[in-house]
């Protein structure tokens, strides 16, 4: 579409999946950071994407530039306020994170919204949020041991979770007929 | 699932502060303890904190209700320093097989989960005491926020009870039909997935019709938009940012003074 | 002002091969309160929508012209207001004084003038709450008059109603009619799809009929299309007044064996200690007004919820070995196969991609043979189907779906919460037909329900809760 002004079932939409994941965000915090906590860091990075899955069903669903961008902030402000175990620093994470997958799409100028875009897409934002949490959180540990493996995993979970995960979740929504107002809802077969 | 974002009405003398300055004096704050990484700092944020949290309207009580998940997250980076922490200098405390825990992996875990808590207290108190409604009211009045925007994620953000209440819903629909994990952490993952699409698709179903009533009240008519509710920016609220800006400074001139200082980047 | 012309107007939405409505020509003149009926799919709920200008030119085909006052409706939109069926998808804001000023901050209109205006449409709607109440805080009536004071406060020439009580139970279905009666000027013209007719009949002054393969089939005085119409409308699923439905049926044989009893059951700020028992081959309808725990109770009968207090035992004939424990302790398979809950909305309980692997998602956990997937697919006129996808049915076939997924892993007892609400009248006919079928097939079958004709038509006793 070449009309990038934003409806008001746009706005309202991008917004409510960012809820919703904040809300989810919420349950799997719980769970990230409680049983998960079994597997130790680095290799628990390997459930990362999830955190960055609204970052790229929001582009892919929206298709309009800054959709990446307002529904990761969404998510990330919702589930601070009610109370995530990371805090504050979200309000920056978030943004940040959001500015990664929507740098692919717009290098992309807006137009590809496949398979390898929206993958390509949760790769950056991992990344992005694999440096953030590497800088500020664990500046003391070593880059051998512990930076370059979270980087690394932290980027390849973002790419099949958020990227892959976020286009096979368009699909299946496309499919129950919630989409039809947007344009990855007409890709569907007339019927 | 119960959220728990109950609102504190109060009417404390920093509960009231205009909820823009409240965010923006939140993240100065947060910035500012961002920056180190030694112990004192935010241990220092955290006891200003706590004396500031009266003010704010919002007792102990609800604040470790609200707080508690603060230190599952607190036990995993203390875990995965102890683990990955480079720094092994300063005498061994004790050691967990090939892993030698040093006085100098301790301190800078401690540093960590002291910054934790120091950055996660801010925005308990920002979003205990600040009113959805308020806070969308002054991001368009006072910060110029687009207000198609701000009040449009407003109105997503009302529907949250009504997710709650969905996904309880959909858990129990699940039963019925027969669906359930068992114990099973592969089916359990698949069963949250599951419930987690069919959340998914009553909330999109439930914003597009949202959206199309906004509309059909004039949201998109391009009309400016008045405003039924005020919100100021008083010059008490540029007291408190002032206020805020002067509490980092300070913590920071007594962690450099103290030789304790040591930046993040660089 | 607010007179309506339509000539020769139609609608496709993007992605659709079928037009959703198609050669409609009308003139409404101002002041008209007009009532729009059509069998299921006939396009009102699109014509509505078309007037009050919210069919962008990017999401579908237009052809023809409809106007108010001679603008195109999508010029004229400030001269429109519509109340549609959801109370909770139309209120924007969280307290009620502001969900009325929404509109009128969108119009622009300045603060001095504008809390009064609100004062004025929550006083002429009856709704004495304080400005801060929370909307969520409000009944379902209640609500839906507040979505119409957002409207009124706006001063449409043109209210649109998009079947307004649909959602409601039917206490506050006539909170929002009495609403409607007081607040409605006789200067407003009046537009309303409603799918229960004989409480808004009085209310109206012409019945337009549009077919379902498009175009306007009657219109009229409400006495005389009913009179000429009244039955291919009722055979179209619509509810008549006047038109006779099927005899009642009671069940053919006396009641076997209990299958579950509750046994002062109760939870706390939901349900008051309650008994009851279900029989093989009874149909027992739940009655009792809204917020006294009817769905709860079907909740806990359906082992889905576990007590606060008392208990729900399950008999050896129900339970077979695992009468020891309480439903709400059994394996998800287990309970399948012995108690089927239907729920309210039965989207809650999809859980495939295909109406076929719906069916087949019961049989499957069981292990058991999938023929009776089609048995059912057939039983439930749902053949055609098969392929789709559960979410993008109609009302009425998701219903049918719901109910079908329940009966594949063949329980003997049916638990299902208000099955018939918002169905139109063929659907409801064949529902009433299939459970007094499964009843004297000997199932339990437990209704909670508001309906007042299924009480009649099928229970063959009643239970009424209390506040």
């Amino acid at each position: 579409m070449s009309n990038n002004r934003w409806r008001t079932v746009d706005i309202v939409v991008a917004a409510v999946l960012g809820v919703a994941f904040g809300v989810v965000f919420w349950a799997w915090g719980l769970l990230y950071n409680g049983p998960a906590d079994a597997i130790p860091l680095p290799a628990r990075t390997l459930l990362y994407g999830v955190w960055l899955l609204p970052a790229v069903l929001g582009a892919l669903v929206i298709r309009k530039p800054g959709a990446a961008l307002f529904t990761e902030t969404v998510a990330a402000l919702v589930s601070v306020a009610f109370g995530t175990s990371w805090g504050w620093t979200l309000v920056l994470q978030g943004p940040l994170e959001g500015l990664g997958a929507e740098l692919v799409f717009a290098l992309f100028a807006y137009r590809v919204y496949r398979l390898p875009v929206a993958a390509l897409a949760g790769a950056v934002a991992g990344l992005v949020a694999a440096l953030y949490d590497v800088l500020y959180w664990y500046p003391g540990n070593s880059w051998a041991s512990f930076g370059v493996p979270y980087l690394a995993l932290t980027a390849a979970s973002s790419l099949v979770i958020a990227g892959g995960g976020g286009w096979l979740l368009t699909r299946a929504l496309v499919n129950t007929g919630v989409l039809d107002r947007f344009p990855a809802g007409r890709e569907r077969p007339a019927v | 699932m119960t959220l728990s974002a109950v609102m504190v009405r109060s009417s404390a003398p920093l509960a009231r502060r205009n909820p823009v300055a409240k965010l923006v004096a939140a993240t100065v704050f947060a910035v500012g303890v961002l920056a180190t990484l030694d112990p004192l700092t935010p241990a220092l944020a955290i006891a200003a904190e706590l004396v500031l949290l009266p003010l704010f309207g919002v007792g102990y009580g609800t604040l470790l209700r609200r707080g508690w998940p603060l230190l599952l997250s607190v036990f995993g980076v203390v875990l995965t320093t102890i683990l990955f922490g480079a720094n092994r200098d300063g005498a061994s405390v004790f050691a967990v097989g090939p892993i030698d825990v040093t006085t100098g992996v301790l301190t800078v875990a401690l540093g960590l989960a002291l910054r934790l808590v120091a950055l996660a207290l801010p925005g308990i108190m920002v979003f205990a005491t600040t009113d959805p409604t308020d806070l969308a009211d002054a991001l368009v009045q006072n910060a110029r926020a687009p207000a198609r925007f701000a009040i449009g994620t407003l109105a997503a953000f009302r529907l949250v009870p009504l997710l709650g209440q969905e996904w309880q819903a959909l858990r129990m629909a699940r039963r019925a039909r027969g669906v359930d994990a068992g114990g099973n952490p592969v089916a359990a993952a698949r069963l949250f997935a599951g419930t987690v699409f069919a959340l998914l698709v009553g909330a999109i179903r439930r914003g597009t019709r949202l959206a199309t009533a906004m509309d059909a009240r004039g949201f998109d008519s391009g009309t400016p938009r008045t405003h039924a509710r005020e919100q100021t920016f008083t010059r008490a609220d540029w007291l408190f940012l002032v206020g805020a800006v002067l509490l980092t400074a300070a913590i920071l001139t007594v962690s450099i003074a103290t030789g304790t200082f040591r930046p993040v980047l660089g | 002002m607010g007179a309506v012309e339509l000539r020769g107007f139609g609608w496709r939405h993007a992605g659709r091969k079928a037009w959703a409505v198609r050669g409609v020509d009308l003139s409404i003149e101002r002041g008209e309160r007009v009532l729009l009926l059509g069998p299921s799919g006939a396009g009102k709920s699109t014509l509505l929508a078309a007037l009050a200008g919210l069919l962008a030119d990017d999401s579908g085909e237009r052809e023809g012209t409809a106007e108010i006052d001679g603008l195109d409706t999508r010029k004229a939109r400030e001269r429109v207001g519509i109340v549609f069926q959801d109370p909770a998808t139309q209120l924007v804001m969280s307290r009620v004084g502001d969900d009325v000023a929404f509109g009128l901050e969108n119009r622009g209109v300045p603060r001095a003038e504008l809390w009064p205006r609100v004062a004025d449409a929550l006083d002429a709607v009856g709704l004495t709450h304080p400005l801060d109440r929370p909307t969520h805080a409000l009944s379902g009536g209640e609500q839906q008059r507040l979505a119409l004071a957002g409207v009124l406060a706006l001063r449409p020439d043109l209210l649109l109603l998009d079947e307004p009580t649909a959602n409601l139970d039917p206490a506050g279905a006539s909170l929002v009619r009495s609403s409607l009666n007081a607040a409605v000027s006789r200067e407003t013209t009046v537009i309303m799809v409603e799918h229960r007719l004989a409480e808004v009949v009085p209310f109206v002054d012409r019945v337009v009929v549009l077919a379902a393969g498009g175009g306007v089939v009657a219109s009229g005085p409400p006495a005389r299309v009913f009179g000429e119409h009244g039955a291919a409308l009722a055979a179209d699923g619509i509810w008549v007044p006047g038109q006779p439905l099927p005899a009642p049926r009671r069940a053919t044989a006396a009641p076997g064996e209990v299958l579950v009893t509750a046994d002062r059951v109760a939870l706390a700020q939901r349900l008051a200690p309650t008994d009851l028992s279900v029989r093989a081959g009874e149909a027992l309808a739940v009655l009792g007004p809204n917020g006294v725990g009817k769905s709860t109770l079907a909740l806990m009968l359906g082992g889905l919820l576990r007590p606060g207090a008392g208990r729900v035992v399950a008999s050896a004939v129900l339970a077979r070995d695992d009468a020891a424990r309480p439903p709400h302790r059994w394996r998800a398979a287990d309970l399948t196969a012995r108690i089927g809950s239907v729920f309210q909305n039965p989207e809650h309980q999809f859980v495939a991609s295909t109406v076929r692997a719906e069916l087949a998602v019961g049989p499957r956990r069981l292990g058991r043979p999938l023929a009776v997937v089609d048995e059912l697919l057939d039983r439930l006129h749902l053949d055609h189907l098969a392929r789709a996808n559960p979410y993008t049915l109609s009302g009425g076939e998701a219903r049918r779906l719901s109910v079908a997924t329940a009966l594949a892993s063949a329980p003997r007892l049916l638990v299902l919460d208000e099955p018939t609400f918002g169905q139109d009248r063929r659907t409801w006919v064949e529902l009433v037909a299939l459970l007094a079928d499964l009843r004297d097939e000997g199932h339990g079958v437990l209704a909670v329900t508001h309906d007042p004709a299924l009480v009649e038509a099928l229970a063959d006793r009643r239970l009424e809760l209390a506040p």
